[in-house]
């Protein structure tokens, strides 16, 4: 008995030595891999930061885009295209995707809301370029003629999940002794939920929001047959719009030098809104100390 | 009556006050009609999902009349003789997605364990940020970045080195044949590696989170080293989780579009070599879609949609039914 437990101690401890190296080796592999996986990260943002710069003038916000050949000239017309498109999917996607929400955090214990979540997880995952496929032929078959509204919408579906879901998970998080105060005080639910547990909520739903804007203001690919690209300024919400994304694509895979300059300008300006929507979202739910 | 109490002795009354009571039976009539309006929106969300299967199908008729099940099996892609067969693209996705989860799996696992087992509490949020801020990168720059930085880095430095060692082992050469052009099916994995990278290490790092915590007391009172905690109780109770995480992330290979269009060469070619030029279904449809002249070419591409959308469907439906039996995603949380 006692030699046997002994010996187990003595095999134990002439595994030892191999089972700390393995631990350590498996260990730093974990730590190398980090590092690995934020070297390409490191490597775009420092080729954005060190060609765009160079590009970057006043000049790219103001002006058009010159023809080939010509020096200079600018995205302003891009620019201005993908504010517009971005402001027609919030006008969708949010109202939508809140109300969806709400029902989802209020309402939502049936078969019915299971279906609903499991519908907009499923449509987060659908590739983006199938949504353009979609809205092509609901909207551009239809008007006959690629538009503003049809990338808009694209970009609205896109964001429908990411803000359903949202909404959903911050509503719930708010207390439901608030709900109970209000009802008690007599106020209905379509009064108390909008003006007490919505308003409570709004904070995160806005980190939520800021997120899913900037997902899809870099998104390219369901752009390319719904808005297209329009090389002239464009507030008409019927025609043909450029947008950023669509325009760093076109210049990116054309044979000229100075388009590829202007590319990479285009894209400094395209990381630096997604990463301060980015950072300003995790500023914002750091701030309410209720981050995960 | 209570209820018109509440407001009146502090203001006027106004349009609200004589709405608010109204009752249909024991139900607010105000409740109701929100109630009901909030439904619409929620299933507005199914009917756009449904709406998507039904108007892709409808799209892809003419095509799926015509070929059949060969639109699968062919290689001739010719929209001047009307001819369409899409086994190139289904090739090239496949393949740019295997080799992506080849060089993304083993990554995203580290970058999951070192977050959630081995970091120091104070580095796992601005560490994990990090890693997720490589999602929220726009797919174009990533292509970008792709054309003028790693297509020229891996001509010039990857290929022929892959070349004179891997493609000098006798059955696994083929694999690394011919003229390094940066431009092919390996750049296309590597960039796709990069970009789901963050996906499966954040929903596998989720959920190893959910791993009880006594699992890993009991390993470490037993006199596990934490490699081992990690292998004897983590991955074991997690693994279906991950699995999961790891189709999520599959499933977003195969969809990608721009920055693989951008670095995979658009060829429609079927060839065993990593570097040969290839093309995806994603790439083809971006690529032709504007220029195709005739129902039927629109048709054949809109099946390509149709595909790539019936595949990434039952992807996530598989990988999120397998997450939740672990853990709850944070965009799935039901936690109150």
């Amino acid at each position: 008995m006692g030699s046997a437990v002994a010996s187990t101690a003595a095999a134990a401890a002439r595994a030892w030595p191999r089972r700390r190296a393995v631990d350590v080796i498996a260990r730093g592999a974990c730590v190398a891999a980090t590092l690995l996986a934020i070297v390409p990260l490191a490597s775009v943002l420092f080729f954005v930061a060190a060609r765009g710069l160079g590009s970057v003038s006043w000049s790219f916000f103001t002006e058009l885009p010159k023809p080939v050949g010509e020096e200079g000239g600018g995205m302003g017309n891009a620019l201005l295209g993908t504010g517009i498109l971005v402001a027609i999917a919030c006008a969708i996607g949010i109202p939508f995707g809140v109300l969806a929400g709400i029902y989802l955090a209020e309402f939502g214990e049936g078969r019915f809301a299971r279906v609903v979540r499991f519908s907009a997880d499923v449509l987060s995952g659908v590739p983006s370029i199938a949504v353009g496929i979609f809205v092509y032929i609901l909207i551009v078959l239809w008007t006959r003629s690629f538009s503003a509204i049809a990338g808009g919408v694209a970009l609205g579906i896109l964001m429908l999940p990411t803000v359903t879901r949202t909404s959903e998970e911050l509503l719930r998080l708010v207390p439901s002794s608030l709900r109970e105060a209000a009802l008690a005080l007599g106020v209905p639910k379509w009064r108390a939920i909008p003006r007490i547990v919505l308003r409570t909520a709004l904070p995160g739903i806005a980190t939520g929001v800021m997120l899913a804007v900037a997902r899809v203001a870099g998104e390219t690919a369901p752009l390319l047959f719904t808005a297209f690209n329009n090389r002239f300024w464009s507030a008409n919400l019927g025609q043909p719009i450029g947008s950023l994304p669509v325009q760093i694509y076109t210049y990116a895979v054309s044979p000229f030098d100075d388009w590829h300059r202007q590319a990479w300008a285009a894209a400094l300006v395209l990381v630096a809104l997604v990463l301060v929507l980015n950072v300003a979202a995790r500023l914002l739910v750091r701030g309410r100390g209720e981050a995960r | 009556m209570r209820r018109e109490a509440a407001g009146q002795e502090s203001r006027v009354p106004g349009w609200r006050d004589w709405l608010w009571p109204i009752q249909i039976g024991d139900v607010n009539l105000g409740d109701r009609l929100f109630r009901v309006l909030t439904a619409a929106f929620a299933g507005g969300i199914v009917v756009v999902l449904a709406g998507m299967a039904l108007q892709m199908t409808r799209a892809s008729a003419h095509s799926i009349g015509r070929f059949g099940f060969s639109f699968l099996t062919g290689t001739s892609w010719d929209p001047v003789h009307e001819e369409f067969g899409a086994l190139p693209f289904v090739f090239g996705t496949i393949v740019s997605s295997a080799v992506a989860l080849c060089i993304a799996v083993p990554i995203s696992l580290g970058v999951a364990i070192f977050l959630s087992e081995l970091a120091p509490a104070w580095l796992r949020r601005p560490v994990g940020f990090v890693v997720e801020l490589l999602a929220a990168v726009p797919s174009v720059i990533y292509g970008l970045w792709g054309i003028f930085v790693l297509a020229p880095w891996l001509r010039e430095t990857v290929e022929p080195a892959l070349a004179a060692t891997l493609g000098r082992v006798p059955g696994l050469g083929v694999f690394f044949a011919g003229t390094p052009r940066g431009f092919g099916l390996l750049a296309g994995g590597l960039i796709l590696a990069i970009m789901i990278l963050p996906t499966i290490s954040s929903v596998s790092r989720e959920v190893m989170r959910a791993v009880p915590g006594h699992l890993r007391e009991g390993a470490l009172a037993l006199g596990a080293t934490r490699w081992e905690t990690v292998r004897a109780a983590v991955l074991p109770y997690a693994r279906s989780g991950i699995v999961g995480a790891v189709i999520l992330g599959l499933g977003r290979a195969l969809g990608e579009t721009m920055a693989v269009t951008m670095v995979i060469g658009n060829r429609a070619e079927i060839s065993a070599s990593l570097f040969a030029p290839s093309y995806t279904m994603a790439s083809v449809i971006a690529n032709e879609f504007t220029e195709a002249t005739s129902d039927l070419y629109l048709s054949a591409l809109a099946e390509v949609g149709l595909l790539l959308f019936a595949v990434t469907v039952a992807l996530n439906v598989v990988a999120r039914l397998l997450v939740w039996r672990v853990a709850r995603l944070p965009g799935g949380a039901r936690s109150a």
